[in-house]
Parts: structure tokens; sequence; C-alpha cells
């Protein structure tokens, strides 16, 4: 196949991949309407143990409810989760695609459009992989809607064609970089998702129906938060740490310059210490603790685009001699981290 | 606010809080108290919190350490804020006081919640598992069934069971006591203690280290020797000593590189390399490097990277008498990728007046019609052609006051025009010359060479840095996926059947123990079966 090929193979399966995110979205509001009949007192009675992680299924179980109906929103649950692995499968096929039509072949991430893609690809294969672990059912609809929103801004605004990595970004520490960031990205964007709706569930504990009466207990939304967190740490603490630094060095000698990308990575790991550190500080635990997650992944998300309008620092700059690994500004992302 | 959280387990070391009594304080209780105070960890989340809000303003509002450049351009387009900036150490964030005191302080805390953790983890080590509470029914977690058997039997199998699952036991009367987990406590430890050699590591880096750059003519009749002054920018430590700097020399015989043909970054560079001969030492054996991007060279502790290249047109210029006043390679500074440069050209000597050049570089030349000035169209000199405007006067060389080798102070000059007004360009390719009018002088453009940047950095304790990081990785992964957890059964005679209760208990808060007691439980009960099979 040749680049152009390629490209449009990407093309095509991003858009493909939006599609079938968006029949998903769309099973999995109708599996949550036609639970709004049904009484949580029923769904919730067969929830046999509530402390197996995320523990909460939906309203499945003998109780007094329409047994039709139950059958319904578990087929319609069942069919959301199965497009949302089939779109994550073609999403796939778009990245590998863009890669494929660089010359020479590389990773997908030369630009802000790449790494989005790349990001939005993450939070969605993680969310699949660890749907049965986490039983993360509840998080569906959320989770495919933000993915859903976050791929089409990066297809409006964010798109640029196919083009090469400068110099000083083809490393093989870059690639491990910015997988792991992206990584850790992905579940750090999940856990903030559990932390809202932590803090959600936890301004209408009582609620009788609806979305948020459906979310597992606060204690379960903690605790899966906190499992998210803390896979999500450790890669981060690699991507930015150790491997962030190795390239940096290699590229432009010096391993940590207090770049403003740095910078904002940096302030990410502290608020994230600190969000381990409030979860066993009496006082802090809950929803503090859900606070400061949220904060950690705004941080996250400022980084990777707000940053990019605050501040336009650049490495080295001499007298404005651009060297190898001048940011320009639609790999701005990756020049500068 | 309270939290629907359940308080499970405290691992706190907030102090309690009636440490303080009101007007009965000593001066010794004082220090204990603020000792404490500082060693909470609520005080380290605070000042966690902290730091991430301290280096916040450093990412927005350029650094003289990062950019210096654009920090000096800035200070001049806001007269008043610089002063205010200035005494708040805005420009050097993170070597300000302010900053340096809250990692500071972060430091001390953590090293003195730490040190006393550590030590009770050791005498903790042999220990014992803690005795099974009164009741176990009121852990949140728990199971009780009644079995046949006798109570000795079944705590006989709970231990094998829990044996087998690598718990550390105890037996004391009617329960069984099991506690595993023990090496996330010291996988909690490694981490902040190795967060604290990452930052000695990362302090000496900035202290005794130093790092500059030279622009550096390609050519073996150019060359390199490293001592401070042969750098144009040095930017050592506050520890830094001269006499650790490596004394090698070298020079770039050969650069070559190629430009993408084609594609959508068509033009731009790539497959940098430049053939470095050097010495380690003066009249030392001579080596080669071919030096890339990304392929630092290493000589001793020091470190050579290749970070950017440009062009030097050699340009000569004789005065109104015939004299040369200027003549060699003049580096011009790229502006794009497409190298684009600009760049000056002082002669003050020149007679009868002085001259100064100032103007563009184009690889390869075009000019647009729709713009009405040139272009560059490909980074490879094609069709190299330099294009600069002629100024006279005075330079303002004379008084003294160091001045950028590239610009050009034009306050005392004037700028040569044609008749009609517009400015007088001379646009040379190599091998031309021109006469200035008023029989000012000449200018030739000789030919072309090329320079590299050049990168050089001492970085003391980097390993020790990376080796702390990893250390600091290792550590928490145990921290945070070791689970603590506490086991207890208890077998009593009830009735005719023996009455067996599990508890357990998670000790990091993270854990779902509720999956081990059922876990348990169900091996406890299968057992006996199997026996009797
Ligand atoms: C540079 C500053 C610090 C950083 C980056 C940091 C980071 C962390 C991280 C990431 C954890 C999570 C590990 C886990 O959840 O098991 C943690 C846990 C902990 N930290 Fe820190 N910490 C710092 C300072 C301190 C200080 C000053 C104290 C003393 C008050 C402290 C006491 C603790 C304790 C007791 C835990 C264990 C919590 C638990 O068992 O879950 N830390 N720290």
């Amino acid at each position: 196949m040749t680049d152009v090929q390629w490209e449009s193979l990407s093309n095509w399966a991003v858009a493909a991949c939006g599609i079938v995110y968006f029949l998903a979205l769309l099973v999995h509001l109708a599996e949550w309407a036609s639970l709004r009949k049904v009484p949580v007192a029923a769904g919730a009675a067969s929830v046999a143990s509530v402390d197996i992680p995320g523990g909460v299924a939906v309203a499945t179980g003998p109780g007094g409810e329409d047994d039709g109906q139950v059958r319904r929103t578990e087929f319609l649950g069942r069919l959301g989760y199965l497009l949302t692995g089939l779109a994550v499968g073609i999403h796939l096929v778009g990245l590998v695609g863009r890669g494929m039509a660089a010359d020479p072949d590389r990773v997908p991430w030369g630009n802000m459009y790449e790494f989005t893609l790349t990001g939005t690809f993450v939070v969605a294969a993680l969310y699949v992989g660890l749907y049965h672990r986490l039983r993360l059912a509840w998080m569906a609809p959320i989770v495919v809607a933000f993915v859903l929103s976050v791929l089409m801004v990066a297809v409006i605004w964010l798109y640029s064609p196919v083009a090469p990595l400068t110099e000083a970004l083809s490393s093989y520490w870059l690639v491990i970089h910015v997988v792991s960031a992206i990584i850790a990205t992905g579940a750090f964007t999940l856990g903030g998702i559990t932390s809202a709706l932590y803090l959600v569930k936890e301004r209408a504990p009582a609620r009788e129906s609806g979305y948020v009466a459906r979310l597992p207990k606060l204690e379960v939304l903690d605790r899966v938060s906190y499992r998210l967190h803390a896979f999500g740490f450790p890669v981060w603490t690699f991507a930015v740490l150790i491997t962030g630094p190795i390239w940096a060095h290699q590229a432009w000698s010096s391993y940590w310059n207090w770049d403003p990308k740095e910078v904002w990575a940096f302030i990410t790991w502290v608020v994230y210490a600190a969000y381990l550190h409030a979860r066993t500080t009496a006082g802090w635990k809950g929803r503090n603790a859900a606070i400061l997650a949220l904060v950690g992944v705004a941080t996250l998300w400022f980084n990777f685009i707000g940053i990019n309008y605050f501040s336009t620092t650049s490495q080295h700059s001499y007298a404005g001699a651009p060297a190898f690994e001048t940011p320009d500004v639609d790999s701005g992302v990756l020049t500068v981290e | 606010m309270s939290t629907p959280t359940p308080t499970r387990t405290s691992l706190s070391t907030r102090p309690a809080d009636d440490d303080r009594r009101p007007g009965e304080l000593t001066f010794r209780e004082l220090l204990r108290w603020i000792w404490r105070q500082l060693t909470s960890m609520r005080t380290a989340l605070i000042l966690l919190l902290l730091l991430a809000l301290a280096a916040v303003p450093g990412s927005i509002i350029p650094q003289e350490g990062v950019d210096s450049l654009k920090t000096s351009n800035w200070q001049a387009d806001h007269p008043k804020l610089t002063p205010v900036y200035d005494r708040l150490g805005l420009f050097s964030v993170y070597d300000s006081p302010w900053f340096s005191a809250i990692y500071l302080l972060l430091m001390v805390s953590l090293v003195g919640c730490i040190l006393p953790r550590t030590w009770h983890y050791w005498r903790g080590m042999w220990a014992k598992p803690p005795a099974a509470p009164r009741n176990l029914t009121r852990l949140p977690d728990h199971a009780s069934y009644v079995a046949a058997g006798e109570p000795d039997a079944v705590l006989e199998r709970a231990q094998a069971a829990l044996r087998k699952r690598r718990y550390r036991l105890s037996v004391d009367g009617d329960a069984v006591s099991a506690e595993r987990g023990y090496l996330r406590e010291a996988g909690n430890l490694v981490f902040h203690l190795a967060v604290v050699v990452v930052l000695v590591g990362f302090a000496m880096g900035g202290l005794l280290g130093y790092k500059g750059g030279v622009i550096l003519l390609v050519g073996d009749q150019y060359g390199f020797s490293n001592t401070p002054d042969q750098y144009d920018d040095f930017d050592p430590g506050s520890l830094f000593d001269a006499d650790r700097m490596e004394p090698f020399t070298f020079s770039i015989d050969d650069f070559s590189w190629d430009v993408y043909p084609t594609g959508p970054r068509a033009g731009m560079s790539r497959g940098f390399e430049s053939r470095l001969r050097y010495q380690e030492s003066i009249g030392g054996e001579e080596k080669s490097y071919e030096l890339k991007v990304n392929h630092p060279l290493s000589i001793g502790s020091t470190e050579v990277f290749l970070i950017g290249h440009g062009f030097a047109p050699v340009i000569t210029i004789r005065d109104g008498k015939g004299e040369v006043v200027y003549s060699g390679p003049t580096i011009f500074l790229p502006t794009d990728q497409t190298m684009q440069s600009i760049g000056v050209v002082k002669a003050p000597d020149a007679k009868p007046t002085q001259i100064g050049l100032e103007g563009e570089f184009y690889p390869t030349v075009a000019f647009s019609k729709q713009t009405g000035s040139y272009f560059s169209v490909l980074s490879k000199p094609a069709d190299p052609l330099v294009s600069m405007l002629v100024y006279t006067g005075d330079l303002g060389m004379d008084d003294g006051a160091p001045q950028s080798v590239y610009a050009l102070d034009k306050t005392k000059t004037t700028m040569l025009t044609k008749k009609n007004g517009a400015p007088y360009r001379i646009d040379l390719r190599p091998g031309e010359k021109v006469a200035l009018p008023g029989g000012i002088g000449t200018v030739s453009f000789d030919r072309l060479e090329e320079w590299n940047k050049i990168q050089i950095s001492q970085t003391p304790g980097k390993f020790l840095a990376l080796g702390g990081v990893v250390l600091a990785l290792i550590g928490l992964l145990g921290s945070l996926f070791i689970r603590p957890r506490r086991v207890w059964v208890r077998a009593r005679r009830e009735g005719d059947g023996t009455l067996v209760e599990v508890a357990a208990l998670d000790r990091s808060g993270g854990g779902d123990v509720a999956v081990v007691v059922d876990e348990l439980v169900k091996a406890l009960q299968q057992q006996p079966e199997e026996k009797k099979q």
C-alpha cells in the first residue's frame, strides 16, 4: 500500500470508529433510559457482595421487576460494550494507518491530532480491557461520550496531514516516553471520570432512580478510582521522570530544563502524589481526594492542550536560531515535552 | 464536611489533637509541637499542593535560566511589572527563595517522617501478627459459619491454609492471627528515601555542573578548546569550578545533511552528521566521532551535543581606500525551516565612514511577486544569496559597552538610500562584488561556509538522580501493589458444632478483603470433605 492509501485508510477508519462509538453511545443511552423505569431497590438487591470491586451490576437478578425489561437492558448493555470494543479495533486501524502513512514509517504521534487520536484510543482500550476486572458497566455512557467528543475535536480542529518527525524526535526513548505518557493519561482520565461521578453521587446519595442511583456505592467508586490512579501514577512517574529526562538529555544535553511542558508534567505528578496522600490522611479522604483527582486531570489535559497557548518558550533558542528540536506549531506537543 | 467512607485504618502520622495545652507550653514543648506538625501527613499534603502551585508561575512567565532572550524581551515590554516580578524572583522561580523554602520544608518533613517510620518498621519486622480483636464480627469484612469438627482441627486447617497463602502466623488461644504484605511499607519507605536521593542528585547537577553553547564553523582550520572563554553562552552552577572542566579540544572536519525531497515537509532538513576530530587532552591521541542528533559524544564526564546548524557567508568589505576592513565567515542565524537566516556585518575601522550591513541569507533564493521580496525555497544552498541594507555613521562600538555580534546599533547611523528614497540594498551571490555608492567601499560575497551549534554540558549526579528515580519507582510499585492485610480465624465450641469466625482487614485502604474472606471460608469448608473422600 502506498503512503497515500495508508493515510486515507486512516482517515476512513477514524470516521468509521467515530460512527461506531456513536452507535455504542446510543445503545448505552437506551440501556440507561430503560433502566429509569426499574426501581433501584430491585437492581440493588441482586448485588450480593458490594465489596467486590465496582460491585454493582446493572440491574439484573430476580427482583420484582418485569423480566423482559431486564433482559432487554442486559442485552443493550452487552451490545454497547461489544460496539465499543469494535470501535476500539477500528480506532487501532486508524492509528496504525497513520503511522504507516509517514515516510519513514513511524509511531503515530507527531502532532496534536495524532496524540489525541492515540490518547482517546488508550482511554477506550483501557476501559474495554478493565471492564470486567473493575466492573465498569456504570461508566459506559460517560467514557464513550468522552472518547467520542474528544475524537470529534481532534478531527475538526486538530487535524493535520501526515508528516515525518523532526530529527530530535526519532529516538526510541521518545517512543517509550510517549507510550507510557499516553497510557498514564488514559488511566488518569478514567480515574478522573470515576472521581467526578463520586462527587456527583455524594451530593445525591439517596436518589431513587436515574443514572446516579445506579452508580456503585461511594466506597466502591472511591476504590475503583484509587485503583486506576494507582496504576496511572507509576506509569506517569516512568514517563515523566525517567524516560522523558533520558530523552531530553540525549536530544538537548540537559535532562531537566524547567520547560513549561516539563513543569506541568511535574505539577501533575505532584498533584497525584497529593491525591495518594489525601486518601490516607484523615479528613481528606473521599471527597477531598476526589477533588484532587479532578485537579490532577485538569493539569494533565491543560498540559496537553492549554499550555501551548500560554507559553511558547522553546529550548535553547540562541538569538532565534532554530535548533534541530525547535518546536513548530503543529508538533508543539512533542517537541517541547 | 463528613465523608461517608468508613475509617477502617488510620495510618496518618498526625499528632494527637490534644498535644498542646494552651498556657502551659514550654519552649521545648513548642519545638516538639512544631516538629510534630511539620512531620505530619497533613503538612506533607499541604506542602505538596503548595509545591505544585508554586511551580505554575515559572511556566507562564519567561524564565532567565530557560530562555534568557525571551525573558529580556518580556522585561523590555513590561517596564512596570519587571521590577516587581524581579523582586519576587518570578524570572527564576525554580531557584527563588520561596520555591526553595517549600521544597526544603518538604524534604525536612519527609526525612522527619520517614526516619522514625523506618526505625519503627525495622523493629516491627520480627513482630508477631497482632492478636485477634475480641469481636471479629465488628470488622467490616467478616464471615461466620458453623463447622462440624473440633475447634482445634479448624484452627489447624486455618493455619495450613494461611501458610499456603504466605501469611505470617501466630496462634493464641482460640484464634489464629495472620498477616502479610510487610514489604508494602518497605516499598513506601524506599520510595520516600529515594525521593531524597533524586533531589540530592538533581542539586549536584545544578550546583556543580555547567552547560554551555558554542557556534563553531565547519572546517579543520577552526577549533574549540574547552575553557569557559571559548563559549558563546556559558551557564555554570553556583559551586562550579572551572578546574574540573575536561581539557579537550575538537574541530568539525565535515558536516553533512540532506533534505526531504517531497512530501509535506519537503525542504526540511534531516540526517545531520558531523565528523568530529578530537583530543581528550592537549597533546593526546587524536580520535574521531560521528556526532549526530540524539547521539552525543562523551568525553570523561562531559558530553558534547549537536543541536543546531546554519550558514556563514564569507564576506569581505574594503573601505574607500581599498583596505580590507572586514573579511571572514559571518554567522547568520536561521529563522525558519527553509534556513532563511539573518545576520550583520560590522566594519568599524572603515574610512571615511564606518560600514554596517544587516540583512538576510537565502540558501536557495526565489522572488515572490506577491510580497515583493525574496524568500528561501530550500534549506540546501542551491542558489544562495545575501541581501543586505547598508548603514554608515557611528556603529556605537567605540564606547566599550559590549554589543551583540548579531545586532546592529543603528541609533547613530544612516541607511543608504537610492535616489528615489527607497532603501539601497546589495544582493550578492557567491563570487560577486559590489561597489557601494559614494566611493565608501566595496562588499564581496566570496564563498559559503557552514557552522554547527554545539552544546556542551557536565552534569554531576545525573546517574545518582536516575538511580534514585528508578529506585523510587520500584519502591512505589511495592507500595501501591503489595496488599498488606491481616486475617483472623477464631473457632469456638458452640452447641454441637464449632462456630468459626473469619475476618480480614486491608491496611492500605485500596483492597477488597471481602474476597479474601470468602475465599478463605471456602477453603476452610472444603478441606474436611476432601479428607473424608
Ligand atoms: C516529596 C514529597 C513526597 C512525595 C512525592 C510523596 C509521595 C507519596 C506517594 C506517591 C505515596 C503513595 C504510596 C501509597 O499510596 O502507598 C505516599 C505515601 C505516603 N507518604 Fe508520602 N510523599 C512525600 C512526602 C511525604 C511526607 C513528608 C510524609 C510524612 C508526613 C509522607 C508520608 C507518607 C505516608 C505515611 C504514606 C503512606 C500512605 C499509605 O500507607 O498509603 N510522605 N507518598
